[in-house]
C-alpha cells in the first residue's frame, strides 16, 4: 500500500490513521466508474481523475448523482453525441451559468420533493474564477442544496491554453506570451467568505483526501464549494506521465494548499500539515522549473514567487491556530 | 511529368492534396510549405486541416489545393488527386487512399515499417524512409523526429512543385511566423543561394529536403 | 515601397489589419474559432509591435463594455467573438449602437449550442441583423483582413458613427490559409484619420451619456440611429473606392459573377457564395445561364443590391441561406423577398437552407439543387 500510494501520501495519511485508513479506503471506493473508457481526455489528464472520484463519491453516499458540466475540457471529454462517457444524468451548461443551471435542476428536485439526489456542478477554472463567478456567488447566497467543483487546471485548455483569473503569476499562456503579470485570484476563500456550509481544496495527487473531502460535502445540506489543482500535461507543459507528481510538488513546495473551511472553522488537510506547520517546504523552484509554462521566468521572479509562497504560509499558519480564516 | 495545370488540360485547373500525419507531427506546416511553395511559382493555394478535438497521437489530416486560378472551393476534399502520408504507422490504421482517384499519386513514408505496398497497385506509389532522413539530420522537435520537411522535399518528385520551390516554402515557413513573399514571383533558378549565412538548423532542413527528393523511390504506375 | 505579401489563416489576416488600425484599446476573450484573432493581437502588444491597451477581460459581456467604456473616452477600439461570446455580449451589442460608437468587431460565425458545435453557422450574427450594427460577410482571407481595414474608416466617419462588424466563417475561413497581400502601413495611415467621437465624454464641457431619456425623445434617437445607418451605405460605397485608390483591390456591397445575362441568379454570402462560383462555372459549361451575387453587406441593407435586382433580367432567384428563422424561412431569403416585394418584381424564388453547423457544402451538391427546378425551401441533406 505504501508502495502504491507513495511515502508522502502514506506521511500525510499518519494524520488520519496511517495505512490502516488506506487499506479501509481503498475497500470502500466504489469500483464502479461512471466515466467509461473511450471518453477523450488527454492521456495524463488529472482533472478526469478528479471528476471519476466525485462520481464515486456520490455513488457511495448511495444517493443518485445528477452531473452539471460547464463549457470546459470536461465537456468535451464526452465524447461526440450519439455518445457519451458519462454514465450519469449529465445536463451541459453554457459557459457562464453552470451555477444558476444547477440551481434551475435542484429546485426542480426539490418541488418534485426529492431529497435522494447528490447535485454536482462541475466547471474550469474559467468558467469558475472569471466569467461563472457572478452565478456562483447568487447560487451559493440563495443557499441552494448542491456541490460545485471547480477543477483547476490554471488556463483555458479547452481553448488552447489562454490565461485565466486562476493562472499563477508568470506563467506563459497564449495571451500572456511574456508571462503572467497577475497574481491568482484566489476563490475558494472568497467563497468561504459567502458563509457557505463545506468549502475545501483539493488536489487528485491526494485521492484519499480528495475522496474523503467529496463525501463530507454530500452529508451536508446547503450550497458546497470544492475547488481542485488539477494539473494539465498538455498546458503546463510536462509530460504525461507527471501529473499526479506535478500535484504533489504543488503542494509539497506549498504553491497549493489543502484545506477545509466547515461551518467557518478551518482545518488544514492532512497532506499540507507539515508544509504549513512543520514549515518543510520543498523551494517553488522545484515546482516551477519542472514545467514548460514557466519557460523563460527569470531569478527575480522565482524569488518574488517563493516570497508569495512564504507570505501565504504564514497566513495559513495563523488560520489553524484561530481554527478560522479570519 | 504528365500533370501539368495548363487550363487546355481538360479543365484541370487544380490539384487537392491530402496529407495523412499524427496530431504534433507538422502535418499542417507540411500543407502550408506546399501551397507556399505553389505560391512561389505563381499559382493560387490554399491549405487547411481537419477541425475538433484533436489530441495529441491521432491520426490527422491536412489539405492544399493548388490552382491556376482563384480558389474558391472552401468544401472539404473529398477526392484527392495526391495523397502524402507522413506517419509509418497511419496506413494500417486509416484508410489512406480513400477517395484517391484511381491513378493518383501515393506518397509514403515508409519509416522502417515493412509497410505493405502492393495493395495500393492502382495508384501511382512513391516511397521514402523520411523518418531515417530526419533523424540522419537530428531533426527532432520535443524528443519527435520531424517529418514535414523531408516529406515536402519528396514530394517535390510528384512534380506538383520543383525542389527549388519546396526549399524556399520550407525556408520562409520555418522562418518565422510571418512568411514574407515578394510579389515578384520566384523566378526558378536560385533558390538556395546564400544559404552559407543560414543558421545550420535551417541548412539541416534544407539538406532533409533535398535528401528526401533523392531517396524517393517511385515503385510502380504507368505515366 | 514594394506591395508584400504573406500566407496566414483568415483569423491572422484580421489581426493584422487591426495593427494597422493601432486601436487604443482592445478588451477580447477567447473562443473557438475566434481564439487565433486575441491571441496574435496579445503577441503583438506583448512584443511592443502593437501599443494598445489590452485587457484580459473576463467575459464577453465585459469585452463589450469594456470597449463602450473606452469608446465613450474617444478611444479606437477593436474586439473579436463568435456565437456564443458573441451571444453573451448581447446586452452590450445593442447598448454599443444605440450609443452611436465606432467600434470594431470581428465575428467568426459559427454554431450555436446546446449540443457544442464550433463550426461556422450564420446564425450568430444574422440573428442580430436589427442589433444596428454595420455587418458585412467576407469571403476570402484578403477580403476579410481589407474590410477590417475600411471597417475602421467606415464606423468612424462622422456621417456615420456605428459600431461596425467584419464577420468570417469558422474554420472555413478563419482557419484556412491563403496568400495575403498587405497594405502599407504608412498608405493605410494616410487612408486612416485620427479617430474623433464627437460625443465621447470630456472635461471642458462636461455631459452625462446614458441619463433617462422620456418617451418624447428615444423615439428620435433611435430615427437617428436608422438615418446614419442609411447614410453608412453611401459611405461605404466612397470608402471602398478609396480603398480601391490605395490596394488596387475592388469591393462592393454586392459582387456579381456572370450574372449579366443570367436567367437563374443564385444569391448567398461569405464562403458559400464563392462554393457557389464553381457550380456555376460548371453549369455555365452545360449551357445553363446561371450567375452568383454575393452579398457582402447586410446592414445596411444595400442599396446596390436593389438597383443591380432591377437591372438583372434573371427571372429565377436560388437564395442560399446558413442560417434559419424558425417558424418563419432562411433569414436571407425572406429578406430578399420582402424587397422584391418592395420592388414590385414577381420572381421565381428557391431557397436552400445548407451548412448550417459547419455541414459541408460542396460544389458538386449545389449544382444538382441549382438544377432542380422546384421552388420552394429545401434543406440540403434532409
Ligand atoms: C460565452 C462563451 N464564451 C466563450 C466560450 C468559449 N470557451 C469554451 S470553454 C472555454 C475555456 C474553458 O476554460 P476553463 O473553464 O478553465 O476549463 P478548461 O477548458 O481549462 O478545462 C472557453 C473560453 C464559450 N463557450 N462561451
Ligand atoms: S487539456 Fe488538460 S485539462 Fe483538458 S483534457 Fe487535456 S489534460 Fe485534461
Amino acid at each position: 500500500m505504501v508502495e502504491v500510494l507513495g511515502k508522502e501520501e502514506h506521511e500525510g495519511m499518519e494524520a488520519v490513521g496511517g495505512e490502516g485508513k488506506v487499506v479501509k479506503w481503498l475497500a470502500e471506493i466504489p469500483a464502479d466508474e461512471y466515466v467509461l473508457k473511450g471518453n477523450s481526455a488527454c492521456a495524463g489528464c488529472t482533472a478526469m481523475i478528479a471528476l471519476r472520484y466525485a462520481l464515486k463519491a456520490s455513488r457511495a453516499t448511495g444517493r443518485k448523482t445528477l452531473l452539471l458540466v460547464g463549457a470546459c475540457c470536461m465537456v468535451v471529454c464526452e465524447g461526440v453525441y450519439p455518445n457519451t462517457a458519462y454514465n450519469v444524468p449529465t445536463l451541459d451548461t453554457a459557459f457562464a451559468c453552470t451555477a444558476s443551471m444547477a440551481s434551475g435542476v435542484e429546485a426542480a428536485l426539490k418541488s418534485f420533493g426529492r431529497r435522494d439526489v447528490n447535485v454536482i456542478a462541475f466547471a474550469g477554472d474559467g468558467g469558475t474564477v472569471d466569467i461563472g463567478i457572478q452565478a456562483l456567488s447568487g447560487a451559493v447566497e440563495r443557499g441552494h442544496n448542491f456541490l460545485y467543483v471547480c477543477y483547476d487546471n490554471e488556463a483555458y485548455c479547452n481553448t488552447g491554453m489562454q490565461r485565466s483569473g486562476a493562472t499563477p503569476p508568470c506563467a506563459r499562456t497564449t495571451t500572456t506570451p511574456g508571462g503572467k503579470r497577475e497574481k491568482k485570484k484566489d476563490v475558494p476563500r472568497i467563497m468561504a467568505a459567502h458563509g457557505i456550509p463545506y468549502v475545501a481544496t483539493a488536489c487528485p495527487s491526494y485521492p484519499i483526501d480528495l475522496y474523503e473531502k467529496f463525501k463530507r460535502a454530500f452529508s451536508i445540506e446547503g450550497p458546497k464549494y470544492i475547488h481542485i489543482l488539477t494539473p494539465c500535461p498538455v498546458s503546463w507543459r510536462f509530460p504525461t506521465s507527471k501529473g499526479v507528481e506535478m500535484g504533489k510538488l504543488a503542494v509539497r513546495t506549498g504553491m497549493w494548499t489543502l484545506y477545509e473551511v466547515e461551518h467557518g472553522v478551518f482545518r488544514l488537510s492532512p497532506p499540507s500539515r507539515r508544509v504549513v506547520l512543520r514549515g518543510d517546504v520543498v523551494p517553488v523552484e522545484k515546482y516551477l522549473r519542472a514545467q514548460g509554462r514557466f519557460n523563460g521566468i527569470t531569478d527575480e521572479e522565482v524569488e518574488r514567487i517563493q516570497k508569495m509562497v512564504y507570505q501565504e504560509l504564514e497566513w495559513f499558519k495563523e488560520a489553524a491556530a484561530r481554527r478560522k480564516l479570519w | 511529368m504528365v500533370w501539368s495545370m495548363s487550363e487546355s488540360d481538360e479543365g484541370k485547373h487544380e490539384i487537392e492534396i491530402r496529407i495523412h500525419s499524427r496530431g504534433g507531427q507538422g502535418g499542417v506546416t507540411a500543407a502550408k510549405m506546399l501551397a507556399v511553395a505553389a505560391s512561389l511559382e505563381g499559382k493560387y493555394s490554399t491549405a487547411f486541416s481537419i477541425y475538433g478535438a484533436e489530441r495529441r497521437g491521432s491520426p490527422t489530416a491536412s489539405f492544399t489545393r493548388i490552382s491556376n486560378r482563384e480558389i474558391r472551393k472552401y468544401s472539404q476534399i473529398r477526392k484527392p488527386d495526391c495523397v502524402i502520408v507522413m506517419d509509418p504507422t497511419i496506413a494500417s490504421v486509416v484508410d489512406v487512399t480513400e477517395g484517391l482517384k484511381p491513378g493518383g499519386k501515393l506518397l509514403i513514408n515508409v519509416g522502417n515499417n515493412s509497410t505493405d505496398l502492393e495493395r495500393f497497385r492502382d495508384y501511382e506509389v512513391y516511397a521514402v524512409d523520411a523518418t531515417r532522413v530526419s533523424l540522419r539530420f537530428d531533426l527532432k522537435v520535443a524528443g519527435i523526429p520531424v517529418l514535414n520537411v523531408p516529406m515536402v522535399g519528396a514530394a517535390a518528385r510528384l512534380g506538383i512543385i520543383s525542389l527549388d520551390s519546396a526549399k524556399q516554402a520550407i525556408l520562409k515557413v520555418l522562418g518565422g511566423g510571418s512568411v514574407v513573399t515578394s510579389l515578384a514571383r520566384y523566378a526558378g533558378t536560385t533558390a538556395l543561394d546564400g544559404t552559407e549565412s543560414l543558421p545550420s538548423t535551417m541548412r539541416k532542413n534544407l539538406m532533409a529536403a533535398e535528401l528526401a527528393y533523392k531517396e524517393t523511390k517511385r515503385l510502380n504506375g504507368s505515366g | 515601397m514594394q506591395e508584400e505579401e504573406v500566407f496566414v489563416t483568415g483569423n491572422e489576416a484580421v489581426a493584422r489589419a487591426v495593427k494597422l488600425a493601432k486601436p487604443n484599446v482592445i478588451a477580447a476573450y477567447p473562443i473557438t474559432p475566434q481564439t487565433e484573432i486575441v491571441e496574435v493581437l496579445a503577441r503583438y502588444v506583448e512584443s511592443g509591435e502593437l501599443k494598445s491597451e489590452y485587457i484580459h477581460v473576463e467575459s464577453e459581456h465585459s469585452a463589450m463594455a469594456a470597449c463602450i467604456g473606452a469608446a465613450s473616452m474617444g478611444a479606437r477600439v477593436f474586439t473579436a467573438t463568435s456565437s456564443h461570446g458573441f451571444l453573451y455580449m448581447c446586452e452590450m451589442i445593442f447598448w454599443a449602437s444605440i450609443a452611436r460608437l465606432p467600434i470594431v468587431m470581428a465575428n467568426v460565425n459559427r454554431a450555436l449550442g446546446p449540443g457544442w458545435n464550433i463550426w461556422a453557422d450564420l446564425k450568430d450574427a444574422m440573428s442580430h441583423r436589427d442589433a444596428g450594427w454595420i455587418q458585412f460577410y467576407t469571403a476570402s482571407v484578403q477580403e476579410a483582413y481589407d474590410t477590417t481595414l475600411m471597417a475602421f474608416r467606415i464606423a468612424e466617419d462622422q456621417r456615420v458613427m456605428l459600431p461596425t462588424m467584419v464577420n468570417l466563417e469558422g474554420f472555413v475561413l478563419s482557419h484556412v490559409m491563403q496568400p495575403l497581400r498587405l497594405v502599407d502601413e504608412a498608405e493605410y495611415d494616410r487612408f486612416l484619420p485620427p479617430v474623433r467621437i464627437p460625443h465621447a465624454l470630456n472635461f471642458e464641457r462636461p455631459h452625462t451619456l446614458g441619463t433617462l431619456i422620456s418617451p418624447e425623445h428615444n423615439y428620435l434617437v433611435q430615427y437617428d440611429n436608422n438615418r446614419c445607418m442609411r447614410a453608412a451605405d453611401d459611405v461605404i460605397a466612397e470608402v471602398e473606392r478609396e480603398f480601391e485608390r490605395m490596394s488596387g483591390r475592388r469591393y462592393g456591397a454586392v459582387m456579381k459573377y456572370r450574372c449579366d445575362d443570367a436567367e437563374t441568379l443564385v444569391i448567398a454570402m461569405g464562403t458559400l457564395a464563392k462554393e457557389a462560383e464553381v457550380a456555376c462555372d460548371s453549369l455555365r459549361e452545360k449551357g445553363e445561364k446561371i450567375g452568383v451575387l454575393r452579398l457582402r453587406q447586410l446592414r445596411p441593407f444595400p442599396k446596390a443590391f436593389l438597383e443591380e435586382v432591377k437591372r438583372l433580367t434573371a427571372e429565377r432567384f436560388i437564395i442560399i441561406d446558413r442560417a434559419y428563422s424558425s417558424g418563419y424561412g432562411g433569414i436571407l431569403a425572406e429578406e430578399v423577398k420582402a424587397k422584391l416585394y418592395d420592388l414590385g418584381l414577381k420572381k421565381e424564388v428557391k431557397s436552400i437552407i445548407a451548412g448550417l453547423g459547419g455541414q459541408d457544402v460542396p460544389h458538386e451538391a449545389l449544382e444538382k439543387m441549382f438544377m432542380d427546378k422546384r421552388g420552394g425551401e429545401v434543406w440540403f441533406g434532409v
